[in-house]
């Protein structure tokens, strides 16, 4: 800590009287953040599942929908993951092809993740960086919003509005962007009332920069850090939201699935020795939940340099 | 302190009366509501309701009668379901299995994830340290539906050394599955929280200042850095009660236990909308009293909060 | 025999940037009732040399060579018996008073656990005892501050009730790591001559770590000049200070401000403090001094008599003026 790698670095560049390269905040936290091995481990392993979603229905000749009558008496004894049926994964509880069923809930699921993710990204960074910056009776009144909101079990009553309004994806959408930016809203107002005092914030409100245009330029761009830090963390978060409600079987709706439907269903058939059908899925949500977190964790080191 | 816990008061009571009112106008929206039509309602539920509430009369009429009777006599109606059970019949049948196991779920995350959290930090960078940090980055992909399926996998199915559900009076062997199952990941969550909260406090002034006097390490730790390491997780006590309670519905449905969990997913699947409501606002209720409990320890040990 | 003997004693951390040696090699002695100076920059080991006597370096930092109280060598003491010298016969205060005190604790069971643990008083006897030490601290209505927290005192009443904390088993010795520095420029002088007073009244020896000279003219017998973990000079505070024979030593003086000559400019000495992870094979001042010679980087001076004091300088001594 004393004696830290920079200071070092700075003092040589100081006595050989080089000139300074400025390197940017950014530039220096990618650095960072390509040492991190697991950060990196992880993206490539996030980018292969993203392409496994997209393209990966195109590699089996099975469709999500198509139920093979051939294995459907015998699905424990002849269903599991084989090469020359091209059941890659086996099949599910109704002779549908596995593979092709993971790919659609593996589609379903990272959507619900990044759509959560970018409403908070949007909203809460909004509603933050307003209530901290404008501050006073604005600022009591939006986070007494953001408390009331958060000391309700919300799952209720989200679970209580699918109902009422019929369970779809697109209620679900509602549902979720309605709670995930309350965490984001406390997070950017915090990093907000930081900022606001600083002296560029003060140079600008000196020269007669308008309100809206200071938390535009000046706020938000510096809040980024941080906001992209918490929405890499949200993304596993949301994920395991909509995971939870698909489980219980009040999610999405068959014959559209995500990775809780799919894993309800191993769950539901373990007694019948058909262990792929909740292997595959369990695999591929524990396996991009770590990558979501492990990324989340490097960006925090890499721009963050106060843990360093 | 009585100021204190009158002003958290001040601001609790309102939360739960909106909770009320914004469920029983979501039940009035509701379609296939049978206060709105009567269709699908057997004909003794709907005299059952006609003599509580009157469904003739105007809707803040009811919700008066509504409110009235939630707040003041603990009622929340008859099923919409079931024309001989009322709600708190099934909560009174529920609530205590699901209390039982979440309560016992709760202790566990909070001493087994405190203990670990201290110890970790105390021995800094020891097997135990590591063990502990592996733990709390495993747990994270380990959320209740991911754990319970795996725990019946192996304990159940593989081998056979518990029972994969059932309850039967909540009898140990009945007990052990569900409170790992949802215990864990708030667990790790703790003994995350309590690692570096104690880290940070190990490294103040006061502990060295502590030291300094002579008094013997445990002393040290019990003594000067327990209770400051201890805020912020006391902090994340309402965060974790609202995950446990969640979490409760899956245990509840996953093992069959007959809590209320099963009663409000049943009636979320069939409907039945007195019971889903009478369920959300028990829970946001006891939600909003943890909270508050939650800050009056808070307050209690920090000296610098001013009540 | 000396109170305190120090001998040949190494401070040595290991970081991720290597080992950092914070102390070389330091050699000082302190008898009873006695107050020694230890004087220098920031990251010249002054605190770490404390810190070692104490038993509370970091847990990456390990101590070699001597530290003798009373005859009994402290290094290597296990954690119990160390629990017992520590309070009994060696206590110390801390640089910033606003965090050496436990916030969460009332001020008066901080106090009150050093005797019921070193002295196994009752806590009614005990609390006694404390109200008569923080009286003699001069902290007014003593009795009514011990149900107080540390947070409804300035920083100059905290910095008191450490002293009394300290004092409460009367040590032999009490180390003063930097007591005022934290602390405005009128409480500093309070705490400086209550220091004095304890001195006087208790009869306690005190080693005074501090970069502010003016403090150490009045009240040190002794100094000690310490630079890159090493002594660069040290004698009698009043010979040390009449005629500085160190370049160091020499610096720092001409940058103190002084009232009675008329300065246009303070002087500064160049440069920044070292690099405690990478110091010269010789002399740690080299790199900033004005009277370097050619083997000064390559060969460490051994500290030698020069008139009244101690150096360790290959310069002339009657060229470094």
């Amino acid at each position: 800590m004393l004696a830290g790698r920079p200071a070092v670095e700075a003092a040589e560049q100081a006595a050989h009287m080089e000139p300074v390269k400025g390197r940017s905040l950014w530039q220096d936290a990618r650095t960072r953040f390509f040492h991190n091995k697991a950060a990196v481990a992880s993206m490539v392993i996030l980018v292969l599942v993203g392409l496994f979603a997209a393209f990966g229905q195109f590699v089996t000749p099975w469709s999500n929908e198509e139920i093979d009558w051939a294995l459907l008496g015998s699905i424990p004894e002849q269903g599991g993951p084989s090469w020359e049926n091209r059941h890659y994964f086996g099949v599910d509880e109704t002779g549908r092809d596995l593979y092709a069923r993971v790919v659609q809930g593996t589609r379903i699921s990272l959507m619900v993740g990044i759509v959560g993710a970018l409403i908070s990204v949007v909203v809460g960074t909004a509603w933050g960086a307003i209530a901290g910056y404008v501050g006073g009776r604005v600022d009591t009144i939006m986070m007494r919003i953001v408390d009331l909101m958060m000391s309700i079990p919300y799952m209720f009553v989200l679970i209580l509005l699918l109902v009422v309004f019929e369970r779809s994806i697109f209620m679900l959408f509602i549902g979720i962007g309605l709670i995930s930016w309350l965490d984001m809203a406390r997070i950017a107002r915090g990093q907000t009332l930081s900022i606001k005092n600083k002296e560029f914030v003060e140079a600008a409100i000196a020269t007669g920069v308008s309100t809206p245009r200071i938390i535009a330029r000046h706020i938000v761009p510096n809040l980024l850090g941080v906001v992209i830090v918490y929405a890499t963390l949200l993304v596993p978060q949301m994920i395991i939201f909509e995971s939870f409600i698909s489980f219980l079987g009040l999610g999405v709706q068959e014959p559209s699935t995500s990775w809780g439907a799919l894993i309800n269903m191993g769950a539901d058939n373990m007694r019948n020795q058909t262990p792929w059908m909740l292997g595959f899925p369990l695999a591929f949500f524990v396996v991009t939940l770590f990558a979501f977190f492990f990324i989340g964790d490097g960006l925090r080191d890499a721009l963050d340099p106060k843990d360093r | 302190m009585t100021a204190f816990i009158l002003k958290r008061l001040a601001i609790a009571v309102p939360t739960i009366l909106l909770l009320i009112v914004f469920s029983f106008l979501l039940m009035e929206a509701a379609p296939g509501s049978p206060f709105a039509t009567e269709r699908g309602v057997p004909p003794a539920v709907l005299a059952n309701l006609e003599a509580k509430y009157g469904l003739d009369k105007p809707l803040i009429q009811r919700m008066g009668i509504y409110i009235y009777d939630v707040v003041v006599n603990f009622d929340f109606g008859p099923s919409f379901k079931f024309k001989d059970r009322t709600v708190n019949d099934l909560i009174a049948q529920g609530f205590p299995v699901t209390l039982t196991y979440g309560f016992w779920s709760f202790v566990v995350a909070v001493a087994v994830g405190g203990t670990l959290g201290v110890l970790a930090a105390v021995f800094h960078n020891s097997w135990l340290d590591y063990l502990a940090v592996g733990i709390s980055i495993g747990a994270q992909v380990l959320p209740n539906f991911v754990m319970a399926p795996i725990l019946v996998l192996i304990f159940t199915l593989w081998l056979g050394w518990l029972p994969g559900g059932g309850w039967r009076g909540g009898q140990i062997e009945y007990l052990i599955l569900p409170v790992i199952a949802l215990s864990t990941s708030y667990m790790a969550s703790i003994a995350r929280i309590t690692r570096s909260s104690m880290l940070e406090v190990l490294n103040a002034g006061f502990i060295r200042t502590a030291r300094a006097k002579g008094l013997p390490m445990r002393r040290v730790i019990l003594r000067h850095a327990l209770k400051p390491a201890m805020l912020p997780v006391i902090s994340y006590l309402g965060p974790a009660f609202v995950g446990m309670i969640t979490g409760s519905v899956l245990i509840d449905v996953f093992f069959s236990t007959g809590g209320i969990g099963q009663f409000f997913v049943n009636s979320a699947l069939s409907r039945d909308y007195s019971v889903i409501m009478g369920i959300t606002i028990l829970i946001g209720t006891l939600t909003v009293l943890f909270n508050l409990l939650v800050d009056v320890i808070y307050a209690w040990i920090d000296p610098k909060i001013r009540y | 025999m000396a109170l305190l003997d120090v001998d040949n004693l190494a401070v040595s951390f290991r970081t991720a940037d290597g080992i950092v040696n914070a102390v070389n090699g330091l050699s000082i002695s302190v008898d009873g009732g006695e107050t020694l100076a230890i004087v220098g920059e920031s990251g010249s080991g002054k605190s770490q040399t404390a810190f070692a006597v104490m038993g509370l370096l970091a847990r990456n930092g390990s101590a070699s060579g001597s530290i003798k109280l009373d005859g009994t060598e402290l290094l290597g003491l296990s954690q119990a018996e160390l629990n017992r010298k520590r309070a009994e016969q060696v206590a110390m205060i801390f640089q910033d008073p606003m965090t050496s005190l436990n916030p969460y604790l009332r001020v008066g069971d901080q106090m009150v656990e050093v005797l019921t643990l070193h002295k196994g008083m009752s806590k009614r006897a005990a609390l006694k005892e404390c109200v008569a030490m923080l009286e003699a601290v001069r902290i007014p209505d003593a009795r009514g501050r011990l149900s107080m927290y540390p947070h409804e005192f300035s920083g100059g009443m905290r910095q008191r009730i450490m002293i009394a904390m300290a004092l409460l088993c009367h040590p032999r010795l009490l180390i003063a790591d930097e007591p005022t520095t934290a602390l405005d420029v009128t409480v500093q002088a309070q705490i400086m001559e209550l220091l004095a007073d304890i001195r006087r009244d208790f009869g306690t020896a005190m080693i005074l770590i501090t970069h502010d000279l003016g403090i150490v003219a009045d009240t040190c017998e002794r100094t000690v000049v310490m630079y890159g973990g090493r002594v660069m000079e040290q004698g009698a505070t009043a010979d040390l200070f009449a005629r500085p024979s160190h370049p160091y030593t020499l610096g720092l003086l001409k940058a103190v401000p002084r009232l009675d000559v008329d300065q246009d400019e303070l002087e500064t000495i160049p440069g920044d403090p070292p690099d405690m992870s990478r110091l010269p094979k010789g002399c740690p001042f080299t790199p900033r001094c004005a009277f370097r010679l050619e083997q000064c980087a390559d060969v460490q001076p051994d500290l030698l008599p020069w008139q009244n004091v101690l150096r360790a300088c290959h310069a002339d001594p009657e060229k470094v003026k």
